[in-house]
Order: structure tokens, then C-alpha cells, then sequence
């Protein structure tokens, strides 16, 4: 990668003050490196520190040793606090818990309206980010009636209309429905493709961290695996250790592969997956005139549900 | 059960009440309510509700909504005007044991529940033809000037402004939590008073801590959009006179003249 980097750390050290136990320590000596328009998948199960790390990229929390620095700022820095808030935008877990306005545009307005914009421009960073999102028609509305997958998509917004040029999101899809989870997904993957927009996405989803350019996996405070999805859950033996699953896909395979049937070891959607059991098939049993197919678009309503791993539950 | 609560709501709308400036609003109520307590007679009240008539046909919230809001509070101008009724010292006219009914208790019975009436209808208008937003936003334009007096205006306004927010929020998390402790055999509907008070305190004590856990996250959530105070801040929607809200100052003001006037007369 020899992109220009939004975000590099070094060398981070972080603990947080307990009153009984004295010092938890989060992190002792990470770094990690993240390029501008990269989009970044950091895997983890719960207490493993990735939305520890999150809150230090736009200075929510700060460095206890090492730095962290966001286009080229030091989050130490306190001048700069607002400009590197406004270029690394953060989306939390519960839409409720961010949306300030009993109406979603005035919501979405909220941050361009801190940082001291002027109206007719903020009226028009509010109108394009609403239609980035594809909620333009619901600006008048109010956010408690809107489903949960259109509340964080004017999270989403509310975060665009400061024209960051990186977006975290801290789990954004934990409390939502299958349906709400793929709406926040393509929303997400547009935003990276057409807008050219950083992307880090915290997840503990196998299958949203499979749609990632990159993924960082992460445990008790340390980096294990990162490169492309398909090389970190190749090492499916690692990652079951500090106790994230696989993507089911990939899972079928590698139990295949187990059981001596010759499949690729790395088949991330399931079109790749169904190709690569009919071409095993075909291989098996070449006498077979009738032609196997298996329709890799048949999607009904809960496959999307039945292909979250048993652990996200 | 929680859900049916109207007070404070808004009925969106494009008439020209909903349309005038929330100062001006503001102001206008202002006016309204000092009118309706100058008021002495039936002459002045006639003026301030014929007023109010065409304030509701202009904004055309329906009859309906209004007696809605009205009823939660008919206990109390009942009861005002039954205080009035019978304690109104004067020339008696009906005398029931102990009740001494007098020609000016019935007047002034009548009155009071006109005043009070009209001051409820008169301040829910505002609320029904005014958004939250702008409500918020007009006061804090309002009182702008106590900033020099170092008073937190922008902070009050921000206060009001998420509270309104999340006041459906809340109720609909205290709904699952009373569901959920009736689900685990929990009994809010009988026992005597005190009783159906500590039955709710297995209801205040989680709703309170996910309160303070919402807050929390909301303060996290404000900082990571840059919020810091009301210090170089701007408005998408700034506030502007316009010129009917001039129509309405000059309503206002003839309004409250008007009643000054007929009280010289005793009107």
C-alpha cells in the first residue's frame, strides 16, 4: 500500500483507571497504519479493545504513551481538536443515542451548524448528504418514527455533512434488523466507492468485515491477523483460537477441505462458495450428464440471517 | 397507555399562523395572556375570544384537537368555578344549607372558566403551530440578550431542545420496562396508594439509569460532531420578520390596547 495515510498509530499505550482492580490496561505498544480511501474491516470479539481504538482516532480518548495521528495532526494537540473531529466522523452503536433533533434535517444539520458554516451552504451539505443516503424524502420527519436502519442512515448523514474524509463506525449494525444491517452496509460500501471516503468499520460480524478491502482482526489489545479478507480467514485455525468463527462460507469449505475434497480455501460470498462446490461436483462425479446447478442469487428472506455466525447472537 | 400524552405536541402545517416567525409568536402570546387577565367584563373577553376564533380557523386545527386538550384540565375549571360560585361575596339569590349562591359568584364563575379556558387554548396554539426547533430557537433569540448578564441561553435552548427530543424516547422505553416487570408478575393497578407508589420504583430506577447511560453516549455522540457550546455556532434556518409577522405585531398590539381601553370603561 503506498497510499497517502489517513491514520497511523504508533506504538499506542492506553489504560483505563479501575477503582478496585487499579489499572486495566488496554493497549501496550499498537501500531497500525491505515491509508487514505482504504476500507477497513477491525474484527474482535467483545472487550478486545476495538472501539477503544476507535475513540482514539478522532481524540474521544486520547494516547496514554505513543501517538496517534489523523492526516497528519497529532490527537494530542488540542488546537487542532475540532479540525481532526471534523475530518475522522464517528457513528455509534445506537441510533437513538445520536440523533439530537426531533427532526431529521435539523439533525443532520447539527454538525455543519457546530463548526460555523453558513446557512445556505449548510442547507445544501444537508440536502446532498440526505441524498447520499437516500433519505431525502424523509428530511421533515421525525427520527422516532423512522425504522432503525433509517435512523443510523441519518447518523450516517449527520456525519457526511461535515465532509470528513474518513468515517468510523463503532458497530453500527448491533442493534438492527437484516434488513436495516444491508441498508447501513451498502450505504457504508457506497460512500468508500463513490465518495471516496475512509471507511473503518468495527464489526463482530465475519460476513460484514468479508465486504472490507481490509481486515485488521484484534485481541486482548493486539493486531493478530490483517491483510485482505481472504488471507485473514484463511487462518481460520487462528482466529477460532481467540474466539471469533469464520464466515460460514468459508467454514464449509475449509470442513470440506478437511474431509479431503479438493475446494478452494478462500470463497468469501456465496456465489464464489456455490461455484466452487459445483465445480467440485462435476469434478466428483464426472459421469453425471445432468448438470448440477445451484442458484447462487436464490436469496430468500432469512438467508441473510441464517448467514451470521453463531456467535453474533 | 403513556403514548395518548398531546401536550406540547406540534400539527404540522402551512397556514399563515404556522408560517409567522416563533418571536413573534412568543411575543404574541405574551400579549394574549396579559390581555385576557386585563380583561374586567364580558365586552373584553368577547374581544379576546373572538380573537382566538379566528387565530384557530386561520391556523385549522380542528375543534376536535382543541377539546382534547381541554379535557385533561376540566377538574380544575370546574372546580374554580365552583370556588367562585359560592364564595363570591355579594347579593345572595339561592341559599342551599350551608351554599350561598350570589349574583356575583355566577358572574364571576363564568369568567374565571372563560380565562382559564382561553389561556389553555390560547398557549396550546402555540405549541400546536410551532415546531419544537423553532420554538426553542425563538426563545433563545428571545433572551439573547441576558448573554451579557453571562445567563447560559444557548445552553438552555440546547436543554430544551434534547429533552424534547427525547421525551418519546422515554416513554417508550418505560412502556417495555413496565411490560417487562409485569411479565416477571409485578402489580401496578391495586393496592392502595402508597402501595401503587412503590410499585413504581422498580420502574423509576432502571429507567433512570438508561437515562444517564443514553446521556452519556449522546454527550460522546455530540462531542464526535464537533459540538462545543454555542460559541461560533450558526443556523441552517435563520430566524427572519417577515410581512405578515409585522400584520401580527400590529393584531397584538391592538389587541392589548383594546382591552386596556374597555377596562377604563369597565367594559
Amino acid at each position: 500500500m503506498n497510499m497517502a495515510s489517513a491514520i497511523e498509530v504508533k506504538d499506542l499505550q492506553f489504560s483505563y483507571e479501575e477503582q478496585e482492580q487499579g489499572q486495566h490496561i488496554v493497549f501496550d505498544g499498537l501500531s497500525v497504519r491505515i491509508g487514505q480511501g482504504e476500507f477497513v474491516a477491525v474484527l474482535g470479539h467483545n472487550g478486545c479493545g476495538k472501539s477503544t481504538l476507535a475513540k482514539q482516532f478522532n481524540a474521544i480518548l486520547l494516547p496514554g504513551g505513543g501517538s496517534v495521528t489523523v492526516y497528519g495532526m497529532d490527537t494530542q494537540d488540542e488546537s487542532l481538536l475540532l479540525k481532526i473531529r471534523q475530518h475522522v466522523g464517528m457513528v455509534f452503536q445506537n441510533p437513538d443515542n445520536q440523533i439530537v433533533s426531533n427532526i431529521v434535517e435539523e439533525d443532520v444539520a447539527f454538525a455543519p451548524e457546530n463548526l460555523g458554516v453558513e446557512s445556505a451552504e449548510i442547507r445544501e451539505r444537508v440536502d446532498r448528504a440526505l441524498r447520499t443516503v437516500g433519505m431525502y424524502d424523509y428530511r421533515t420527519h421525525a427520527p422516532q418514527l423512522l425504522s432503525g436502519g433509517q435512523k443510523q442512515r441519518i447518523a450516517i448523514a449527520g456525519v457526511i455533512a461535515m465532509r470528513p474524509k474518513c468515517i468510523v463506525l463503532d458497530e453500527p449494525t448491533a442493534m438492527l434488523d437484516p434488513q436495516g444491517r444491508r441498508e447501513v452496509l451498502d450505504t457504508v460500501e457506497k460512500l468508500n466507492r463513490e465518495e471516496h471516503i475512509t471507511v473503518i468499520l468495527i464489526t463482530h460480524h465475519m460476513d460484514e468485515a468479508a465486504r472490507a478491502g481490509r481486515v485488521i482482526a484484534m485481541s486482548e489489545g493486539k493486531i493478530i491477523a490483517d491483510g485482505t479478507p481472504k488471507e485473514v480467514f484463511r487462518q481460520a485455525e487462528l482466529l477460532r483460537r481467540v474466539g471469533l468463527a469464520v464466515p460460514q462460507t468459508e467454514e464449509l469449505m475449509l470442513l470440506l477441505r478437511a474431509n479431503g475434497i479438493d475446494v478452494p480455501a478462500d470463497t468469501l460470498t456465496v456465489q464464489e462458495c456455490a461455484q466452487a462446490l459445483r465445480d467440485a461436483m462435476r469434478r466428483l462425479d464426472p459421469n453425471d450428464p445432468e448438470e448440477k446447478t445451484i442458484d447462487a442469487h436464490h436469496r430468500d428472506p432469512e438467508s441473510d440471517a441464517c448467514l451470521q455466525p453463531a456467535d453474533a447472537v | 397507555m403513556l403514548k395518548d400524552v398531546t401536550l406540547g405536541q406540534f400539527f404540522p402545517g402551512n397556514t399563515p399562523i404556522h408560517r409567522l416567525d416563533p418571536r413573534t409568536k412568543l411575543l404574541f402570546v405574551v400579549a394574549y395572556i396579559t390581555a385576557l387577565f386585563l380583561a374586567k367584563w364580558f365586552v373584553s373577553y368577547g374581544v379576546v375570544l373572538a380573537f382566538l376564533l379566528t387565530v384557530i380557523a386561520l391556523s385549522r386545527i380542528s375543534p376536535k384537537v382543541i377539546a382534547r386538550s381541554v379535557k385533561p384540565l376540566l377538574f380544575i375549571i370546574l372546580l374554580t368555578a365552583f370556588l367562585n360560585l359560592f364564595y363570591t361575596p355579594g347579593e345572595p339569590i339561592l341559599q342551599v344549607w350551608i351554599f350561598r349562591v350570589s349574583k356575583e359568584g355566577i358572574v364571576s364563575a363564568v369568567l374565571m372558566m372563560l380565562r382559564i379556558t382561553m389561556l389553555v387554548v390560547g398557549t396550546f396554539m402555540l405549541t400546536y403551530t410551532t415546531s419544537p426547533i423553532a420554538l426553542t430557537d425563538g426563545l433563545e433569540s428571545l433572551l439573547s440578550p441576558l448573554k451579557r448578564l453571562h445567563f447560559p441561553v444557548h445552553e438552555l435552548s440546547m436543554m430544551m431542545c434534547i429533552a424534547l427530543r427525547f421525551i418519546p424516547t422515554l416513554i417508550e422505553e418505560t412502556d417495555k420496562i413496565m411490560a417487562a416487570q409485569k411479565a416477571r408478575g409485578a402489580d401496578f393497578e391495586s393496592g392502595n396508594l402508597i402501595r401503587r407508589a412503590k410499585a413504581l420504583i422498580p420502574i423509576l430506577v432502571p429507567l433512570f439509569i438508561t437515562a444517564f447511560r443514553r446521556a452519556d453516549e449522546l454527550a460522546t455522540a455530540m462531542e464526535a460532531r464537533c459540538y462545543h457550546g454555542g460559541d461560533g455556532r450558526t443556523k441552517m434556518n435563520v430566524l427572519r420578520f417577515h410581512r405578515c409577522d409585522g400584520a401580527a405585531a400590529v393584531v397584538g398590539m391592538a389587541l392589548l390596547t383594546a382591552v386596556i381601553v374597555l377596562r377604563r370603561f369597565g367594559l
